[in-house]
């Protein structure tokens, strides 16, 4: 067995295995945990295609913000989860009806797939010899796919605005440091020595 | 193998050791660590006094607007490194486009700044 086979088998066994735990565990802490273990070796697979790009995107986005920011919202949202667990449980009916028809749904798709004419032979021998995936996608992105480049940069834009005006409160009762005006301040106006004579107030 | 390959190499080899000396330390503390759990050990412990409550609680909701707008720059980052390995041969097209998004995030971060949303108080 090549070390090549060996990796693959490593990543593959512990992608399905951290997808069962993703699903299986009791604690939503731990399934996030998997679902991590799932990403990373997700990424060793796309290593594995010759994918380098997307394998790094998969450690930068997905592992490092994505899983934290799920770790944020199961850690930190006031969720019962025992509680929740039972009221699924009654819905079990429910859910398996679901599941079978986004498993036909699936399979429908699956089976009514076709691919476009060359596309094969495309998939075969992706970028030119001597170009890396990730400059190769560099040459295409910026230019040929400039429309989609700058929608994507104004999605941003529109998430980061939406993110401020949903989640942003001023807190009225707390006192902020200004530095500009602490900057700015002049320590001979700060004071004013006055001579009081005896028996008089100010 | 394929040369792309071998450059993975080292990284597939450091992840075994990694993987190797985790398990060891984790099977050698399972067995060879004395354990004498009682109550008062086992219970939470914050630091010093009795424990308030449940971990679980319900916190800020700037803790999730800062990872938002983590996850945001993030993104945006993602999108700078094929056109940072592809500079030498962008077109100028190629160059300005980055330029114009890295405008927009910019009017975004301004606009956050501008908000408060990186104050943290």
């Amino acid at each position: 067995m090549t070390i090549f086979a060996l990796a693959f088998w490593l990543f593959a066994v512990s992608a399905v295995l951290a997808g069962l735990g993703v699903v299986l565990a009791r604690n939503p802490v731990h399934s996030v945990l998997w679902l991590i273990l799932a990403f990373i070796s997700s990424a060793g697979l796309f290593v594995l295609m010759g994918a380098e790009f997307v394998a790094m995107l998969m450690m930068i986005v997905y592992v490092g913000a994505v899983a934290v920011l799920f770790l944020f919202v199961v850690m930190m949202l006031d969720v019962d989860f025992a509680e929740l667990k039972e009221e699924f449980a009654g819905h079990k009916a429910l859910g398996g009806i679901i599941a079978l028809v986004m498993l036909g749904q699936l399979g429908f798709g699956f089976a009514a797939w076709q691919s476009a004419e060359g596309a094969d032979a495309l998939r075969a021998a992706p970028i030119a010899e001597g170009v890396t995936n990730t400059g190769a996608l560099g040459m295409l992105l910026y230019d040929k796919y400039l429309y989609l480049f700058e929608a994507s940069g104004l999605v941003l834009l529109v998430a980061m605005i939406g993110a401020i005006l949903l989640t942003l409160r001023h807190r009225k009762d707390v006192k902020r440091q200004n530095v500009l005006e602490q900057m700015y301040r002049d320590p001979a106006k700060a004071m004013e020595l006055r001579d009081v004579k005896p028996g008089q107030g100010l | 193998m394929d040369p792309a390959l071998r450059e993975y190499l080292p990284i597939l080899i450091f992840l075994g050791m990694a993987l190797g000396l985790a398990l060891l330390l984790i099977l050698a503390a399972a067995v060879i660590a004395v354990k004498n759990p009682d109550p008062e050990k086992v219970s939470a412990y914050e630091c010093g006094f009795n424990a308030f409550d449940d971990a679980r609680m319900r916190f800020d909701i700037r803790f999730y607007l800062v990872s938002i707008l983590f996850i945001i720059f993030d993104l945006e980052v993602a999108f700078l490194f094929p056109w940072a390995v592809a500079f030498g041969d962008l077109s100028m097209t190629a160059f300005w486009s980055m330029m114009v998004f890295l405008g927009v995030l910019t009017v975004g971060f301004a606009y956050e700044w501008k908000k408060g949303a990186l104050e943290w108080a």
